[in-house]
């Protein structure tokens, strides 16, 4: 009870403390005159009455410092005391704060919005329930989207079979493709529609909002058509009106029923397509896909004691045993199991941990350019730390206060940094079209809060403590020495304050390496010979009814082209299904008069195209002659392949004129040869690919391709309008400039550059403040040194020389060391680049150049002043 | 000895103070520093200034009690007075020291060299 009574007592001191310290100061007066009376009734004079009576009492002040912390919570009551003391002192020197502020908020926000990135995408676990459950299937095949995807039959083969899998679901990967035109709801529209299995929810464990899901019946053969929608798509198209169930709409000619709505945490393309979108679910008729071939992404949900090396234990074991038993399956499935979240994201993860690192070191700088802020404000400051030191303050207590200050600074550094990084985040989660996974669920969260209140504690206390260390060590007696100007004085700091200079830009110089490196490589990847062009060219996707007819098709793309080439701006046009960098789907494809091991890749990407297309798109024939009209019609079945389909399947020959196995039974005529394009990203080399005119393969969707010197919004309207005269169901899609393909494909890279860059530049720029800093510090204390010198006859250029090679060497002595961690740090980046060597020597050398010259640019400044320095005012200035 | 004078013990002073109170009834801060140094014969190094930490620290504590008050020649002054609680813990003190002292007292008797009997 007692200690209760106790603490309560010096709680409530902390509310008090203003009254008890009047108390004390009456308390103490009538004690000094109770005293001076005695001693003069004792027959002292007045004088040396008080006098004795003070000596008596000691010092006031160190009296009602006791009394303080006798009588309260020290701690706190200090705490309190010291957080006053630092508001006040930070407002006196607004300049200095807000500096401070300024640069603590980038520090922190920056480290906010990657610790955010890195959390939504690494850390958090996918959304949704018991998500490291979740298994995705992939068949380590390389090549288009077909050649990691299975077929129903094998699908559904080990869905029955396997034992350790709670629920096998699939998805089919061409849903991209699956545009279906709705008609009968305002004007028409494309969509984008994902055929998914029965169980496909229920083993995300994903509820309907409301409604119903699809279930097992609604994906038998002949069922009547039934759809989910998305979240957004409900929203946007139907106002969020609840009354949607059961109301029908029109797809692609089919009357299709609304049964359901997925809840707005259902983001599909996030997770498993980034940059696309997903506006309804509609069932996966496996019957129907079963004659397609590979069309299935797979993902499993383990049982709960089930690891998923056991699972791929025995996925080992059934594949090759599923093979045996259906020889008629195309390829050999088999099955690497990766955890869905490592697919959506673990080849991001190299890329998150460099930026993770760029951005801790950007942390770093702005601790050392703080603790110099700092300690250049301690050289003004010595004189009150001398003072309260003399005035019974212990050396702790100073180094508190010190630390206190500097995490009041960090706070409002991280408050500001986190409306920042707020700001950051919201803008990135609405960049729909990076293509990197759960972007839009990126928020600061209660995580990425946790981790503020760490980094700001730490940096607080980090960049507190040099200027606390280095007071510690300086001297009283000589900071109170009205000096101030001397030259010896502050000599250590100096040096301090050098060694954080030359740190600063030896991470500076890390990051901007980094940065380079990684930049040079944006650039390799963007000159990187794409195949086909881009200026000029845009695509639109366009809509026709052909009753799956082949001479209808024919009649009616000819139809269009013939319109759309006559149509004024437009020079070239051509129909393909998929466009490069987008999607694709491969089919075999063999040389028949090649012998081939067992295992090697016969398959090529495939693309329907009209004639016209493979020049409105500009890519190269080296060989042979594009398509007309008459292919595959009137006269024989014809192919054009690229150069690296030549190059593998006829090595040494000229395939033009060849026949070729694919299409079915009848081997194909090779009618030319083209340049290899960019398949499916920038920066993978093209496999094998082979283009079939629309006369011998059903396409899968269809863009239409135009080289025009009209903008895009200029050309949709002529244009639309011409296809709604030949198909009045025509949506109302619009021209996409072809280069937005290529922006998408390198938008990761591009993310990532940017961010990397600008903490590369916040860098620089923040070494370049610190020697600045530093530098014109060291000027102002040798005012009258460098007045002296000139007086003595030493020139302005002498004084400028010695400022800046002084400038110089703290430069050099931080890209030295900056270049070795540079070199090992760049080894740790070396998967992350295209084209360009870890070391390569440019980058460096650019980098250490530009070291170099910001160096000299924050010298010359101070420098520059140096020289004006006025001999005898500076003499006078004593 | 004469010239310099005894540092006080860590915890001393709060003692001194409490057997002051106890023995002289209600005082205020001056008369209870002059009294300490009266009664060691101006042998310990007493800053006065310092009794006042030992008073509010005895005071939080519930050992003493201090009202304001006029003193003898109408000065303000805060009185203190020991209380219940001060006394026990006054007489387990005492009653520490006593037994602290007689051990110090016993083992700076041992003569020198006595160890070699």
């Amino acid at each position: 009870m007692d200690w209760l009574r106790h603490s309560f007592q010096r709680f409530r001191v902390l509310f008090h403390g203003a009254a008890l310290d009047n108390d004390l100061d009456v308390e103490m007066a009538s004690h000094l005159e109770m005293a001076v009376e005695e001693n003069r009734n004792n027959g002292m004079s007045p004088e040396e009455a008080r006098r004795q009576a003070l000596l008596k009492f000691g010092g006031s002040t160190r009296a009602k410092e006791e009394h303080r912390e006798s009588r309260g919570i020290p701690f706190l009551e200090n705490t309190w005391r010291d957080l006053h003391y630092a508001i006040r002192t930070l407002r006196n020197d607004r300049a200095f704060t807000a500096i401070a502020i300024l640069i603590l908020a980038l520090g922190i926000g920056a480290n906010i919005v990657v610790f955010s990135v890195v959390n939504t995408l690494l850390l958090r676990p996918l959304p949704f329930a018991n998500s490291q459950q979740l298994v995705w299937f992939s068949d380590g095949h390389v090549g288009g989207l077909s050649s990691v995807t299975y077929n129903v039959g094998s699908y559904e083969e080990f869905r029955r079979l396997n034992q350790s899998f709670q629920q096998v679901t699939a998805y089919q990967t061409f849903w991209g493709s699956s545009e279906y035109n709705m008609t009968g709801h305002g004007d028409p529209q494309h969509l984008q529609g994902v055929m998914v299995a029965d169980n496909f929810l229920s083993t995300l464990g994903v509820q309907p909002e409301f409604g119903r899901a699809i279930l097992a019946a609604d994906c038998a053969k002949g069922a009547p058509m039934v759809v989910m929608l998305s979240h957004g798509f409900w929203q946007q198209e139907f106002a969020g009106d609840r009354s949607v169930i059961g109301r029908s709409v029109t797809l692609s000619n089919q009357t299709a029923t609304i049964v359901g709505v997925l809840p707005a945490s259902f983001d599909f393309p996030s997770v498993f397509s980034p940059g696309l979108k997903a506006d309804f679910f509609l069932p996966a008729y496996m019957d129907d896909l079963r004659e397609w071939g590979n069309t299935l992404a797979i993902i499993g949900r383990l049982k709960p004691d089930i690891s998923i090396s056991q699972a791929q234990a025995e996925a080992k074991i059934l594949y090759p045993q599923l093979r045996a038993a259906h020889p008629e399956w195309f390829a050999d499935y088999t099955a690497d199991f990766a955890s869905l979240k490592d697919y959506v994201s673990g080849n991001l993860r190299r890329s998150l941990f460099v930026l993770w690192a760029a951005v801790g070191l950007i942390l770093l700088i702005v601790c050392v350019n703080l603790a110099n802020l700092l300690l250049a404000r301690m050289a003004s400051r010595s004189k009150e730390f001398a003072m309260r030191g003399a005035l019974g303050a212990s050396r702790s207590r100073l180094i508190r206060q010190l630390i206190t200050e500097s995490l009041v600074l960090s706070c409002a550094g991280a408050v500001c940094g986190v409306l920042l990084a707020y700001g950051v985040t919201v803008y990135l989660a609405q960049q729909g079209s990076i293509g990197l996974p759960l972007l839009s669920s990126i928020r600061v969260d209660a995580a990425s809060l946790i981790w503020t209140l760490f980094i700001t504690v730490v940096v607080g206390i980090l960049f507190g403590l040099a200027p606390g260390l280095a007071m510690s060590g300086g001297d009283v007696q000589e900071s109170l020495k009205d000096s101030g100007r001397g030259t010896s004085e502050g000599k250590s700091q100096i040096n301090t304050r050098s060694i954080l200079v030359v740190s600063e830009v030896a991470l500076a110089c890390v990051l901007l390496v980094g940065a380079g490196l990684l930049l040079r490589s944006f650039l390799r990847v963007l000159d990187v010979d794409l195949g086909f062009q881009t200026s000029r060219v845009a695509s639109l996707q366009i809509d026709y009814d052909d009753n799956d007819k082949t001479e209808k098709r024919v009649a009616i793309l000819q139809e269009i082209l013939t319109r759309a080439r006559a149509l004024p701006g437009i020079e070239t046009a051509g129909v393909v299904d998929m466009l490069p960098l987008d999607r694709n789907r491969s089919w075999g494809f063999s040389n028949p008069l090649r012998a081939y091991q067992k295992g090697e890749n016969r398959s090529a990407i495939v693309r329907i195209v009209t004639p016209g297309y493979l020049g409105a798109l500009g890519i190269r024939l080296i060989d042979g002659r594009d398509f007309n009209w008459r292919d595959g019609i009137s006269s024989e079945k014809a192919v054009i392949i690229n150069q690296s389909a030549a190059r593998y399947h006829w090595p040494g020959q000229n395939p033009v004129g060849r026949l070729a196995n694919c299409l079915g039974k009848e081997p194909v005529r090779i009618i030319g040869v083209v340049a290899d394009v960019r398949i499916s990203s920038m920066e993978a080399s093209p496999g094998a690919e082979m283009y079939v005119p629309v006369s011998e393969g059903s396409p899968e969707g269809n863009q239409l391709v135009v080289r025009s010197s009209l903008p895009p919004d200029q050309l949709t309207p002529v244009v639309i309008s011409t296809l709604r005269e030949l198909n009045p169901a025509q949506p109302a899609t619009t021209f996409i400039p072809v280069q937005s393909l290529v922006d998408h494909s390198v938008s990761p890279r591009r993310f990532f550059v940017l961010l990397v860059a600008t903490f590369a530049v916040l860098g620089l720029v923040l070494a370049a403040l610190g020697i600045y800093g530093v530098i014109s510090y060291s000027v102002t204390r040798q005012t009258q040194e460098i007045g002296i010198r000139m007086a003595l006859g030493a020139s302005p250029r002498r004084v400028q020389w010695s400022v800046l090679s002084k400038t110089m060497r703290l430069a050099l002595m931080g890209m030295a060391i900056g270049a070795l961690a540079s070199f090992a740090a760049s080894k740790v980046i070396a998967s992350l680049l295209f084209n360009i060597e870890a070391s390569d020597p440019a980058t460096f050398v650019g980098v250490l150049l530009l070291l170099l010259a910001v160096g000299l640019l924050a010298g010359y400044l101070p420098a520059f002043r140096a020289t004006r320095i006025n001999p005898t005012t500076a003499l006078r200035f004593e | 000895m004469s010239d310099s004078k005894l540092d006080l013990l860590q915890g001393t002073l709060d003692l001194m103070v409490l057997q002051t109170l106890a023995a002289m009834g209600s005082l205020h801060g001056y008369g209870i520093a002059r009294r300490i140094e009266q009664v060691s014969g101006d042998e310990v190094l007493l800053n006065q200034g310092t009794i006042y930490a030992s008073l509010v620290r005895l005071q939080q504590r519930g050992w003493i009690s201090a009202e304001w008050g006029t003193s003898d020649n109408n000065r303000r002054a805060k009185f203190y007075s020991i209380t219940h609680r001060g006394r026990r813990q006054l007489r387990e003190d005492a009653a520490y020291w006593e037994r602290l002292s007689g051990v110090m007292k016993r083992v700076l008797a041992m003569a020198e060299g006595q160890g070699k009997s």
